[in-house]
């Protein structure tokens, strides 16, 4: 055994996962991609104690037609290298330059080896955010254009590099790492006496638009350590949440694609109706974004009958809205004509680099956690699958649209069959010792993994955070190569990743 | 000499109400309730009076840039027919003093963009520089044919003779605002030629040529830009109402026209998006080719059919 088949939600015991050499362990990642998987995390743990400059690299492999998701590990050293395996499988690249940062094992032949986030525990202490190593082209008619770490906009710093012919981008290089937290590190626990609590208001703000995936994933992952399972109905409304934090980014988002294009009636008719989504949110639980919503053991607030006609009667609202306005726009030429073919992604791209979410099913990537490594609520009442195939603004966008009205029709679904019972189920915060549980959630930007491995006094030793914006950032910079440099914002908005969720 | 009182109110105050009701309109159409028309009048007195940051970077020409725009631009006003086919300086020859006074600013402006040495700005000077390339043509074609067909060189003499002419006649000056209009949406920067509003350095050709504006300086370049706008949308009455109207009825038919093509800017600003930027070229060839075909029709009439006004 190479490795050990495990599923989204489960926990293994740490002595059941293969520790391979070296050799092997390359050898079986590749046997793995070459049959249809790809990798969901990979990522190093510090051996036992950090003294050593041992470190054991977890890889999980995911595969999504069987919902099964195969662990296994190798002893590396730090200042070690191995044959990278980015060469063949452009999906490992980013992680594979996250282990170097961190630990100093270096991906031998990597083509791209650059800083990730700057991580405040890196190995190359000399590698800072001045000094990154930019990509340069040089020629009479090629310039470079700056942007960024601060905008314009309210939006987050990230600083980005275009390498431009004329009006025509080249080549994008997307530099992060303002927003580093050390939110993984603030999980672990850091050796004093007694057991921390695991705070779940830090998962709630590992991105701010992501609470309820993100504050989910986290609560699945300690609920599944702690052998507790929530009552149904709890499952119920944490899908609610979760479909009601895709409605409310979603809508806000086309308002924005709407406004990047100055199309001001897209802007404000969805702006006013994403007022109503996140309102709703604000009227079940108090945070207009899900704070507080989910907590470990179920979900404090109830929906009882009279929240429950209110809840659905603002949906038919947005959802009339939505129609409304969503005809108008896609069927409108002179919007048509901004977003078709600009920032194509193609398929093949898409899924070579590894693409998650609801960007990936634009470019055609059949890719959905709610469907292929089902949890909670997603058992009961399963979802499908929407795919276009375009890989272009238009296809993030119309996506976009059609996802909102099939959660609207979904949260009616969940709505009219509420199961009866509690919300809340006493928990118990011993974490099974020596485990390793990964929780997978399909936030409204795409697969949100927390992969947690607890030591031999049930501490969390590793608490490895994915957010779908660290698989996708890459993509955004493909899909503006060859576009007019003026287009970039559009197919930025179209992406809308995070900075903090890749910061971390 | 009443008229040219009228003149010097209407272009002292006009930019202001231009801008503001296009704004309004814009917000009528999105459900806000909207500043006030006075709007742009209230920032142009909160800029007066703040201090102003000057790049070290930069040297006189961006100094000197907004003042000089302010002054060429109203230096066009002050030949500009206003009210009663009227304008304040009128001369023989002033529509090439009119087109070359709007483009001394521009060409100070886009030295300016370049002399802060941002490649934001070097960028917004590059499209301002070949949009105004493809729409200077244009412009200077239909000018030169409304001149061919009238015999006249000067704006004060030009308008009177192309209302309540021949059939032709009228039809050329349709199509001559046809293209002022959407000369003032291009020269303007409005949709969909440009996003006045947008905050989004990469996509703006206007605006990011005065990022490094503040204070006065800014309050300048943007009365100078609405004021360009009002002087153009000016020459739409000047076609249309017809000569030996009385002072009162011109004064209000010029304020009915005006405002309707400020809200006609507005609509387009909310129902429009923007085109996108390689597209641009297209729109504004249009507009040359709406004034060759004025030119043509100019031609044939004048010397096949030897008409004359």
């Amino acid at each position: 055994m190479s490795a050990i088949q495990t599923r989204n939600n489960r926990v293994v015991s740490r002595e059941d996962i293969p520790l391979l050499p070296i050799d092997q362990f390359c050898a079986f990642l590749t046997d793995q991609s070459n049959h249809g998987k790809r990798p969901v995390m990979f990522f190093g743990l510090p051996f036992e104690d950090r003294t050593t400059d041992e470190v054991i690299v977890y890889s999980i492999m995911a595969h999504d037609e069987s919902s099964s998701l195969s662990i296994t590990s190798c002893l590396m050293k730090r200042g070690e290298s191995y044959p990278s395996l980015t060469q063949q499988f452009p999906a490992f690249h980013i992680f594979e330059r996250e282990l170097f940062e961190q630990f100093g094992i270096t991906p031998a032949l990597h083509p791209w080896l650059k800083p990730v986030r700057f991580d405040y525990r890196r190995l190359d202490e000399s590698s800072n955010i001045i000094n990154y190593p930019f990509f340069h082209m040089e020629g009479e008619e090629l310039h470079e254009v700056a942007v960024g770490p601060v905008h314009a906009g309210i939006i987050e710093p990230g600083h980005f590099r275009f390498m431009c012919h004329g009006e025509r981008v080249h080549h994008l290089e997307i530099q992060l790492g303002y927003q580093h937290r050390g939110v993984e590190s603030l999980f672990e626990f850091n050796g004093k006496k007694g057991r921390r609590q695991i705070p779940i208001q830090l998962a709630e703000s590992i991105a701010g638009d992501s609470v309820i995936a993100h504050a989910s994933a986290c609560a699945q992952a300690i609920e599944s350590l702690s052998h507790c399972d929530i009552p149904l109905r709890a499952a119920a409304i944490r899908g609610i949440a979760l479909e009601l934090e895709r409605i409310g980014i979603h809508i806000g988002d086309l308002g924005a694609i709407a406004n990047d294009i100055a199309y001001l009636t897209g802007n404000a008719v969805f702006g006013a109706t994403r007022t109503l989504v996140i309102n709703t949110s604000l009227a079940i639980c108090g945070s207009r974004f899900g704070r507080g919503w989910i907590r470990f053991g179920g979900v404090p607030f109830d929906i009882d009958e009279s929240l429950r006609s209110r809840i659905r009667a603002t949906l038919e609202k947005v959802e009339h809205d939505v129609v409304l306005m969503g005809e108008t726009m896609f069927s409108s030429p002179n919007v048509l004509t901004r977003l078709e073919k600009t920032g194509i992604l193609e398929h093949q791209k898409a899924k070579d680099i590894g693409m998650v979410g609801m960007a990936a099913r634009a470019s055609g990537v059949q890719l959905d956690v709610r469907s292929d490594h089902s949890y909670g609520i997603y058992k009961n009442f399963p979802i499908y699958k929407i795919t276009l195939e375009s890989g272009d603004v238009f296809a993030r966008a119309y996506i976009r649209y059609i996802e909102i009205r099939k959660s609207i029709a979904f949260i009616y679904e969940l709505l009219d069959n509420l199961p009866q019972g509690n919300t809340m189920k006493p928990i118990e915060m011993s974490l099974a010792p020596n485990s390793m549980t990964i929780s997978m959630v399909e936030g409204w930007r795409g697969e949100t993994v927390h992969a947690l491995i607890t030591d031999k006094e049930g501490n969390i030793a590793r608490y490895k955070i994915k957010d779908p914006s660290f698989h996708n950032w890459f993509g955004l910079a493909l899909a503006v190569r060859e576009n007019g440099v003026s287009d970039f914002p559009l197919v930025n908005k179209s992406f809308n990743l995070s900075y903090c969720g890749n910061d971390l | 000499m009443i008229e040219l009182i009228v003149n010097v109110i209407v272009l002292v105050l006009m930019p202001f109400l231009y801008v503001g009701i296009i704004n309004r309109v814009k917000s009528f159409w999105a459900g806000r309730k909207g500043p006030s028309v006075l709007q742009p009048f209230y920032d142009f007195a909160k800029m007066m009076k703040k201090g102003e940051v000057i790049s070290t970077t930069t040297s006189f020409i961006f100094r000197i840039t907004p003042s000089l725009l302010l002054a060429s631009t109203l230096s066009a006003a002050l030949v500009t027919p206003i009210i009663r086919h009227k304008s304040i300086l009128g001369f023989d020859g002033d529509f090439i003093f009119f087109i070359y006074m709007l483009g001394l600013g521009k060409f100070f402006s886009v030295l300016s963009a370049m002399d802060t040495g941002s490649s934001f700005e070097g960028m917004g000077a590059t499209r301002e520089v070949t949009f105004s390339s493809f729409i200077e043509p244009a412009f200077l074609i239909i000018l030169s044919s409304l001149c061919l067909i009238t015999g006249y060189t000067r704006f004060d003499d030009i308008f009177p003779q192309l209302t309540g002419n021949p059939d032709i006649v009228t039809l050329i000056a349709g199509l001559s605002v046809l293209v002022i209009f959407a000369m003032i949406l291009v020269e303007g920067c409005r949709v969909p030629v440009d996003d006045p509003n947008t905050h989004l350095e990469l996509t703006m050709i206007h605006e990011v040529m005065i990022l490094d504006n503040s204070g006065p300086d800014l309050a300048f370049i943007q009365y100078a830009s609405s004021a360009k706008m009002v002087i153009l949308a000016s020459l739409i009455p000047n076609l249309i109402i017809a000569r030996g109207t009385s002072l009162l009825t011109w004064i209000i038919l010029y304020l009915i026209i005006i405002t309707v093509s400020a809200i006609l800017i507005g609509l387009i600003e909310s129902l429009m998006a923007r085109l996108r930027l390689i597209h641009l070229p297209q729109f504004i060839f249009l507009l040359s080719s709406v004034s060759l075909v004025v030119l043509a029709a100019i031609i044939v009439y004048t010397y096949s059919f030897g008409g004359s006004l």
